[in-house]
């Protein structure tokens, strides 16, 4: 996130470097390249001779699936969101597996029982997705609301009644379920969203909509009172309520939300037109939970739950998926990318370190003033300091700024009160949100 | 009574696995450390023990089965203690947030055991051949009720559980250790002031988490899955159950015993419809019978978590220079 109050100040490297998005996109990038380094480690183990022409694939493979890129990074773009938007209101919605299943069947419900017209067909299946996904993010949402119940256990309690429920609901409905081929039957063609027409390649118009849908969460998350306190309910849930916040609400309302959007990730997956004239994707009921509601997981942490970087993130998680599919042709299973994207998400709970790390590398080179009037708890605290993070150029920027950045960096949660009065109360919230996961953590213990 | 009987001795084994798991999890959440990790720790546990079963079985060894399953839950336990390392480095020394790292590490055991399976066993899992199923112990056995009730159709598991549980308790209750490791979880800062080093507690309850944890994993491919483990179907959520039953016995060696037995009364009845003539002529689709479990925690939690006495640190990473 650019400083919108110094914009007049001259580009520079301190600008860029301590903007949170910045010190977000390294660690991100951190994240990614152990994940791949480890990832190429395991595939020496499994198999020596192939690693490097595998690990060339999974970089690059997906570049020739580009089609099936966009149609998989769809349903992981809507967990992805699902899981986020939870995370700025300090909420773990681990449920988006549960939700995302539940959207499919409702969708898959639509799409074989009504009958509708060609036009609305579709539309009417992937809203009813969106309302499956919401009902199973509003039983966690009340669970925590008013029983204090910890949404994590609650929701990876939903995802398994969700699994076993929608397997039985699809296998005793004849109509759905084709017993031969232990599948779902081919959904008719009005239930099925428009494809683009790219060829060999499901992608269709929902990856459009999800895109649209991630820029209207990022201006909710922004420009309106609802997103506002979301945020601020993430940072401190006491401070938010002593405000007259309605916390009780928000839960609800951010859970149901998030059902909402993994729900909508269901349908998007199930309704898409598949590559061979008259058929459809199909669903086999065989137990086990929707992978896409976990890599969701990923897929906001990379993104560091900022709608617009989820996107980004859903395209790049998709693109290396396919590219471990691709790796089958050397022996290799898809599975890989399952474990790079583990380690991606271990490596993304460090956020807090990697971003000091990120950004100590980058200032290194840096000459630095000792100055006198540096403030004396710079020097008391922040194993940043001693790991190397120099001062920069004082006439460089602005004072104020600076502190709050050097603080940010080492200190999590105490010192936020001393960085206030620099920029507005937004642009406080905006700066923090890279630690929301860290400052939830106070308020789930209370629970679990 | 055959019923129960039948009852009871399918359900012993669910409930050790539930409850060595749980006893896992009140460690590591006494001193500090949320563990969300134990259903990858109980797989990764389960597999590396029937890895283990796997080769042994075909030495001379293989005549007797109940020594390869005490090897087995030594080896399964170490591989537990070694994986949740990986948790312990992230929550402890690197302060992550320890939900995240949790949940790293469950998506990471599944997707190796499926790549190294299906590259070297060309299956989802392992499958063993051994048979640790004991028909009928001698002398015990024969002892009216009782006998029945814990001395035939069983496993080994379940002496080993029992035992387990008290040394567990002791430790926790009787000893210094214990004392320390309580103290970590509910007041880090007052522990360090008297010199306990907070640390290396939390590595010590992270670290019994894991042996526990990787213990019931391999019990549980031993009493419920015949020997096996799978990439797939995993320890099907029972490590995330025994944080339920964690919760559900507030966070105490015998009441998570009790809860344990509960919860695996509820599994087995799912499993047992056909069985029991009653239930069976209620013809109700068997799948809700498997939710029972699942929603039965949502019950429980809804009633207990009002009152229900987390330890107050839990889940903060611990900083020396924060007061």
């Amino acid at each position: 996130m650019q400083n919108n109050n110094h914009a007049q100040k001259a580009f520079s490297i301190h600008k860029i470097t301590k903007s949170k998005s910045f010190s977000a996109f390294t660690s991100a990038l951190l994240a990614i390249f152990l994940g791949l380094v480890i990832g190429f480690i395991v595939m020496i183990i499994a198999n020596p001779a192939k690693a490097f022409t595998g690990f060339q694939t999974v970089l690059f493979g997906g570049f020739s699936r580009l089609g099936n890129v966009f149609y998989f990074a769809t349903p992981i773009l809507m967990t992805g969101l699902a899981v986020g938007f939870a995370f700025k209101m300090g909420l773990f919605n681990i449920g988006a597996s549960g939700q995302y299943t539940m959207g499919m069947f409702f969708a898959l419900y639509v799409g074989f029982m009504w009958d509708l017209p060609d036009g609305i067909h579709w539309i009417a299946c992937i809203i009813a997705g969106m309302i499956g996904g919401m009902m199973w993010g509003f039983i966690p949402g009340v669970f925590k609301a008013l029983l204090n119940v910890n949404e994590v256990i609650t929701s990876i309690m939903f995802n398994y009644i969700g699994m076993y429920l929608v397997d039985m609901m699809i296998q005793g409905n004849a109509t759905m379920y084709v017993a031969s081929t232990t599948r779902t039957a081919y959904l008719p063609t009005s239930a099925q969203i428009p494809s683009l027409g790219v060829r060999n390649s499901s992608v269709n118009v929902s990856i459009y909509i999800a895109i649209f849908i991630a820029i209207v969460l990022f201006i909710i998350l922004n420009k309106t009172t609802f997103g506002y306190e979301l945020k601020a309910t993430g940072y401190n849930k006491h401070a938010s309520k002593y405000a007259g916040m309605n916390g009780t609400r928000n839960i609800i309302l951010t859970m149901v939300i998030a059902g909402g959007l993994a729900g909508l990730g269901g349908a998007f997956a199930i309704l898409a037109p598949a590559t061979i004239q008259g058929s459809s994707m199909t669903y086999e009921p065989i137990n086990i939970i929707a992978a896409n509601g976990f890599n969701g997981i990923a897929v906001a942490l990379l993104g560091n739950s900022s709608p617009i970087g989820i996107i980004f993130s859903a395209v790049f998680i998709s693109h290396i998926q396919r590219g471990g599919s691709l790796t089958s042709l050397y022996g290799y299973k898809p599975e890989i990318i399952d474990i790079v994207i583990a380690i991606i998400i271990y490596f993304s709970a460090f956020s807090m370190l990697m971003k000091s790390a990120a950004s100590s590398f980058l200032r290194k080179n840096r000459k630095h003033v000792q100055s006198e009037d540096v403030d004396p708890r710079i020097n008391s605290e922040g194993p940043a300091l001693k790991t190397g993070v120099d001062l920069p150029d004082k006439e460089d920027m602005d004072d104020d700024v600076y502190i709050t950045d050097v603080t940010d960096t080492s200190v999590p949660e105490n010192h936020e009160i001393k960085n206030h009065g620099s920029g507005s109360e937004e642009d406080e919230l905006m700066k923090h949100k890279g630690q929301d996961i860290k400052d939830s953590n106070p308020a789930e213990k209370e629970e679990v | 009574m055959d019923i129960l009987y039948y009852l009871i001795q399918n359900m012993l084994p669910v409930a050790v696995a539930l409850l060595l798991v749980a006893l896992g999890g009140m460690f590591s959440e006494r001193s500090g450390v949320i563990n969300i990790a134990l259903e990858g720790i109980m797989l990764f546990g389960a597999f590396i023990g029937c890895v283990f079963v796997f080769f042994i079985e075909k030495t001379p060894l293989k005549s007797q089965p109940q020594m390869i399953l005490l090897l087995g839950m030594v080896v399964a336990a170490l591989a537990g203690l070694l994986y949740s390392m990986l948790l312990s480095l992230a929550a402890i020394n690197m302060k992550a947030d320890q939900t995240i790292v949790g949940t790293a590490l469950n998506m990471l055991v599944p997707a190796g055991v499926l790549l190294f399976s299906k590259m070297f066993f060309f299956s989802d899992g392992v499958t063993t051949n051994t048979n640790f199923y004991i028909r009928k112990i001698p002398l015990l056995g024969d002892i009216p009720v009782l006998g029945k009730l814990f001395f035939q159709n069983t496993y080994l598991t379940i002496y080993v559980g029992a035992l387990l549980l008290v040394i567990a308790t002791i430790l926790f209750y009787k000893t210094s250790f214990g004392l320390h490791l309580r103290a970590c979880g509910e007041h880090p800062h007052a522990a360090d002031s008297v010199g306990i080093n907070v640390y290396h507690m939390r590595y010590a309850g992270v670290g019994l988490s894991g042996i526990l944890g990787g213990t019931g994993g391999f019990f549980y491919a031993v009493g419920i899955m015949n020997g096996n483990a799978n990439g797939h179907t995993g320890v099907a959520g029972f490590g995330f159950l025994a944080l339920a039953v964690m919760i559900f016995g507030q966070w105490k060696p015998l009441k998570i015993l009790l809860a344990a037995l509960f919860f695996a009364f509820l599994r087995t009845l799912a499993y047992s419809v056909a069985l029991i003539p009653f239930l069976r002529a209620l013809n109700i689709n068997q799948t809700y019978y498997k939710m029972l479990p699942y929603v039965a925690t949502m019950v429980v939690l809804a009633f207990t978590s009002k009152k229900s006495r987390a330890p107050k640190a839990e889940g903060i990473p611990y900083d020396k220079g924060m007061r």
